[in-house]
């Protein structure tokens, strides 16, 4: 939050309205409080909740504590032998990261004004006695996470501990409301408004498309659509972003940008230091270690991503603070509001996916509104040369595209459910009451809720077997509580909404160490089981910056070994974890559309566009083109919806069950973020035209119906989804370290649960919870169905006698999903050239 | 992502196999049949697996028992056996005949009756279930073939067993896939777990230590309609 950062000259005269002591210290540095920050104090003194909008670097963390900060300075001391006060001001942030920043902070000026204010995290990485010492000696300010504010209200001195609390400040709310985090955490609000009904929240939270929708978040919804106030600060100068303008040949496909590891290397010794972004673990990995094999200056160059270990971690952070590095590798661990030293520029490899996403990240440059960022964006393929074309545009226009909030999850409530249980037994109507003034529950129905009671209570099933094993139970007075303590202590070790995959700690070791002492090395991280899964001992993989040879999993650790100068397999890359935006999306089509605005692209891209329109055509902003032409003894089918990896990928599926009907022997398809392929046996080109299977039927949108129901029931995509409902509500328990050890063959797996239930109770809550998940998660059917209903009447088919330029990349993505060493790279390499050729004429 | 699945290994016919030169059938769904003397095995089938769980608060949903049931219906109706093994741990704990709902109870007793009904005794249930007819055993001899829950290291050939629910992976085109598994070396084979909640452990194992001779190892994992067979070579830990 930058207190040392406040210079705003323009604001001075607002300094009167503070305590004597604030004025003070403001007034020894020569500084003054900013206008919004003393509206949103005027206002919360007023009783009013606020939600602070305002872009990075704007003092919005300082905003966000004045009334707590002002409120506590003017307070009484305690008297010697006065009971404890409870806590004060309750601040939550998505991460643990920040908790510990805004500690360091926000120390500093209470020190210095010698204000006598406690302030303290809680975390899950607070040791026990300290976290049981902040029951009965609670700060005055604690800093801490949705989880641990879960276990605090389940616990039965919730009600004392919170007596006396006046502010909940939510730090980076556009963030943590948009997932199950943030419906466990608006639960948790619910339940301390009852303790203190006049209680006030501060959202703080980055520009967002609809603040209304956080405004409602902010305050109960008693009556439904109630707001918090909203201050808004506008963005300051204008960030500085480019697009890299390359002198190499920016590849047909691929997600690596190994094209310009030259050119950014150049860009990060032009600079202090710099703050590169890409969108998964294994770019980071691979980014690392590309940047090495150049740094023939031996920068100081890390690596930051969140399955490394956490001291490795906190070094690079400290390093990072004390202005020691020159370069961060970092995935989206270090996406949010984190000060981290003097960053002049970020350089984002790969497309950033979303246009508010964008403006998060280059919002970690030049930490201070009146200065410009600077942002070089380094797209890793020619379409995403489009896209961060359109993201440019769309941050200079302050588009912004943050996903809308969704209806709370069932899962989650059933966890709240348990653990209001835990605190004391409750009574179902006036429970239901508090859930509905949660933004996300003010909708919630009656008899979902009961489902819901029920389902904690003895699974919920038709079957009704388990009465006898309910874990709470209904007394005498009505009044639903815990059958056993030990369902509350099962709760408490189960708590939160971050389902992750089973991973294994990473392990250094000596090479080959035969049979005896395989242990003793440093821990460097967890990587996921099913990557390990596919090695075999021998294999070399990056990981922590790293050419590790992996040495065998024993005692559930892998064990690995240096393997430095030997080429590594490079972790599986997986697509990006965020699908194209909708915005981003139609952008891009716009951006085809209109060969007016290709001279801003780069040459080489401008030239691909111009010789697709030669060869095939480019379809106009709204219509959907589909290509169909022959390679080898196959036909293929490209279609290009530019709708995002997911919603293609459901695309995918629902076609090719319906080519498989119409007898055109589908074989397999792959997807993108912009295109689909399918390849078939027959010659789908000539179904389409003779009118065997006109190209408007095969895009109905009847496909969502049946067709969609009988594949998800089947689809992995609903199991991997079922396992995350079924850990966060409690039907299984989750993996803790340490009990791994009880053998596969006595555990009983999510999937085969899954099956039972789905075949013997299909109308369970838990299937309606995890087929809500999917279909707005995995499957993106909603943007399917409005794709579906945008292209109706508008598909054009061109019927091609070979691969047109714009499917290459695509095509190149057909069985590339795995790399296999270099023999194949080779292939690889030689098949690029051959599509080349043959879709340039060359 | 490319959906053109494809599992490259071959198989015997029909999942055809020879146990000290006793030919079986290996049924997908995880049964043995000999056709010669209509005898057919399944087991670890853990009935009321979810209601043992559920005893300690982990209200698993409770239809496991009717799925195993299902599902041992449809491989007795295609196999028509005159004999049942089942091959211990036939019920996830000692109580587990006595908690199974009566609907159940009178399925499993229908599945029984015209036929001869052997519960081998395992770990899980040492003792007959209660409540229900057949004949009760620790080990079972059919001519060469020796039946019992845990397989013994440096027995005769010809033993079948169970217990330790074995279970394949292969890594084909960077992916891994799991299945259970009959697992034998034709001198010994042990069977899959039958059971709608049981789980799988790696054959790789060192519990699996000392039973088989890998050279002639194949596990026969169980697809969707056959079964693959896969030399051991083939196979991954983990």
């Amino acid at each position: 939050m930058a207190v040392t950062r406040l210079l705003d000259q323009q604001a001075l005269a607002g300094a009167t309205k503070l305590p004597e002591a604030f004025a003070r210290w403001f007034g020894e540095r020569g500084w003054a409080p900013r206008a919004h920050q003393l509206d949103l104090l005027a206002r919360a003194q007023g009783g009013a909740s606020v939600l602070l909008i305002a872009p990075t670097g704007a003092g919005k963390t300082l905003a966000g504590f004045l009334p707590s900060l002002t409120d506590l300075a003017e307070r009484p001391k305690r008297k010697p032998g006065e009971l404890h006060r409870g806590v004060h001001t309750l601040y939550i942030s998505p991460l643990k990261a920040l908790a510990v920043d805004i500690h360091r902070n926000l120390g500093r000026p209470v020190e210095e004004m010698k204000l006598d204010i406690a302030i303290e995290t809680r975390t899950g990485d607070t040791p026990a006695h300290k976290r049981q010492r902040q029951k009965t000696a609670p700060p005055d300010i604690l800093l801490t996470t949705p989880e641990q504010l879960a276990l605090l209200i389940a616990s039965g001195d919730a009600d004392r501990l919170f007596a006396g609390l006046k502010y909940v400040v939510l730090d980076e709310l556009h963030s943590l409301v948009t997932s199950k985090r943030g419906h466990l955490l608006s639960l948790g609000l619910a339940r301390l408004r009852r303790f203190v009904p006049g209680l006030k929240t501060i959202g703080l939270s980055a520009t967002v498309a609809e603040p209304d929708e956080l405004r409602r978040w902010l305050v109960p919804q008693n009556p439904p659509g109630l707001m918090a106030e909203l201050i808004t600060v506008q963005g300051g100068a204008k960030p500085v972003i480019t697009i890299l303008d390359s002198q190499e040949r920016v590849p047909w496909a691929g997600h690596s940008a190994r094209y310009a590891i030259g050119e950014i290397y150049e860009a990060i010794k032009d600079h202090r230091t710099t703050l590169l972004f890409v969108n998964t673990r294994s770019q980071a990995e691979f980014l690392f270690q590309e940047l090495w094999r150049v740094n023939e200056d031996t920068l100081p160059i890390a690596l930051h991503h969140g399955s490394l270990d956490v001291t490795q971690r906190r070094r690079v952070e400290n390093a990072m603070e004390a202005n020691a590095l020159r370069a961060v590798v970092a995935t989206s661990t270090l996406d949010l509001g984190i000060d981290w030293g003097d960053v002049d520029l970020v350089i984002h490899v790969g497309a950033p996916k979303g246009a508010s996403r964008l403006a998060q990240r280059i919002g970690r440059s030049n930490h201070r509104m009146d200065e410009p960022s600077r942002a070089i964006l380094v797209p890793a393929n020619r379409f995403e040369v489009l896209e961060c074309r359109a993201a440019i545009e769309a941050n200079y226009l302050g588009a912004q595209d943050t996903p809308p909030l969704l209806e709370g999850a069932l899962d989650v409530l059933a966890q709240h459910v348990m653990g209001m249980a835990c605190a004391a037994p409750f009574d179902e109507a006036v429970l239901l009451q508090e859930v509905r003034t949660a933004a996300p529950y003010a909708h919630l129905d009656e008899d979902t809720f009961a489902r819901v009671v029920d389902f904690v209570a003895t699974g919920g099933y038709a079957l009704k077997s388990y009465e006898r094993y309910a874990r709470i139970r209904k007394t005498k007075e009505g009044l639903w509580r815990v059958s056993h303590p030990r369902y509350a202590q099962q709760y408490r070790l189960n708590v939160g909404t971050i389902v992750e995959s089973p991973t294994l700690n990473v392990r250094m070791t000596r090479q080959r160490s035969r049979g005896g002492n395989a242990a003793g090395g440093p821990a460097l991280g967890k990587i996921e089981e099913y990557f390990l899964e596919t090695l075999t001992p021998g294999d070399t993989f990056l990981f922590a910056g790293k050419i590790l040879r992996f040495e065998g999993i024993r005692e559930n650790e892998c064990y690995v070994s240096n393997a430095p100068g030997q080429d590594a397999k490079v972790p599986v890359y997986a697509g990006g974890k965020f699908p194209l935006s909708t915005y981003l999306a139609a952008e891009v089509r716009a951006m085809l559309a209109d060969p007016e605005r290709w001279n801003r692209l780069p040459e080489q891209v401008a030239e691909w566009l111009s010789i697709q329109k030669d060869k095939s055509m480019l379809p106009r902003a709204g219509d959907l083109l589909v290509e169909t032409f022959p390679r080898g003894n196959r036909h293929y089918m490209v279609a290009y919806a530019f709708e995002g990896r997911l919603a293609h990928q459901t695309l995918g599926m629902l076609l090719t069950r319906r080519l498989e009907r119409a007898g055109a022997h589908p074989l397999g398809f792959v997807a993108t973020d912009y295109a689909l392929a399918i390849w078939a046996h027959d010659d789908m080109g000539t179904m389409f035209k003779g009118g065997r299977l006109p190209l408007s039927d095969l895009f109905d949108e009847d496909m969502l119906g049946d067709d969609l129901d009988a594949w998800l029931a089947e689809s992995w995509l609903l199991k991997r989804t079922f396992r995350a409902c079924a850990t966060i509500s409690g039907l299984i328990e989750k993996r803790h370290p340490g009990q791994e050890k009880t053998g596969r063959q006595m555990t009983v797996s999510a999937d085969l649960i899954y099956d039972v239930l789905r075949t013997h109770d299909p109308d369970h809550i838990l299937l309606r919870a995890t087929r809500a998940d999917a279909a707005a998660g995995l499957l993106d059917v909603s943007r399917l169905a409005d794709m579906l209903s945008r292209i109706r009447g508008r598909i054009v088919h061109k019927q091609l006698e070979r691969i047109s330029p714009l499917a290459v990349p695509v095509m190149l993505e057909i069985g590339k999903e795995r790399v296999k060493g270099e023999a194949d790279e080779m292939l690889l390499s030689e098949a690029e050239d051959d599509l080349v050729h043959e879709a340039m004429g060359y | 992502m490319n959906v053109a699945a494809d599992m490259r290994s071959f198989t015997t016919r029909a999942g055809e196999i020879a146990i000290a030169d006793e030919v079986a059938l290996c049924d997908p769904r995880g049964a043995l049949f000999f056709p010669d003397s209509r005898v057919l095995v399944v087991s670890d089938l853990h009935l009321e697996k979810g209601s043992a769980y559920a005893r300690r608060g982990q209200l698993l949903p409770p239809y496991d028992t009717g799925a195993t049931l299902d599902l041992l219906a449809a491989v007795i109706a295609e196999h028509r056996p005159a004999t049942i093994i089942s091959l211990g741990d036939s019920f996830h704990d000692g109580w587990g005949a006595e908690r199974m709902p009566q609907s159940y109870r009178e399925r499993l007793l229908a599945l029984m009756t015209g036929r001869e009904w052997i519960w081998v005794a395992g770990n899980h249930d040492p003792d007959a279930p209660v409540g229900l007819p057949g004949m009760v055993a620790g080990e079972i001899a059919l001519g060469r073939l020796r039946f019992r829950h845990e397989p013994l290291t440096g027995a005769e050939p010809g033993e079948i067993a169970g217990h330790l629910h074995p279970g394949a992976v292969i890594v084909q085109r960077g992916r891994a896939v799991r299945r259970r598994c009959f697992a034998t070396d034709g001198e010994r084979l042990v069977m899959p777990a039958f059971g709608a909640y049981t789980g799988t452990l790696n054959v790789l194992d060192r519990a699996y230590r000392g039973l088989f001779r890998w050279e002639t190892f194949f596990a026969h994992m169980l697809g969707a309609d056959r079964v693959y067979a896969m030399a051991h070579r083939r196979l991954r830990g983990g």
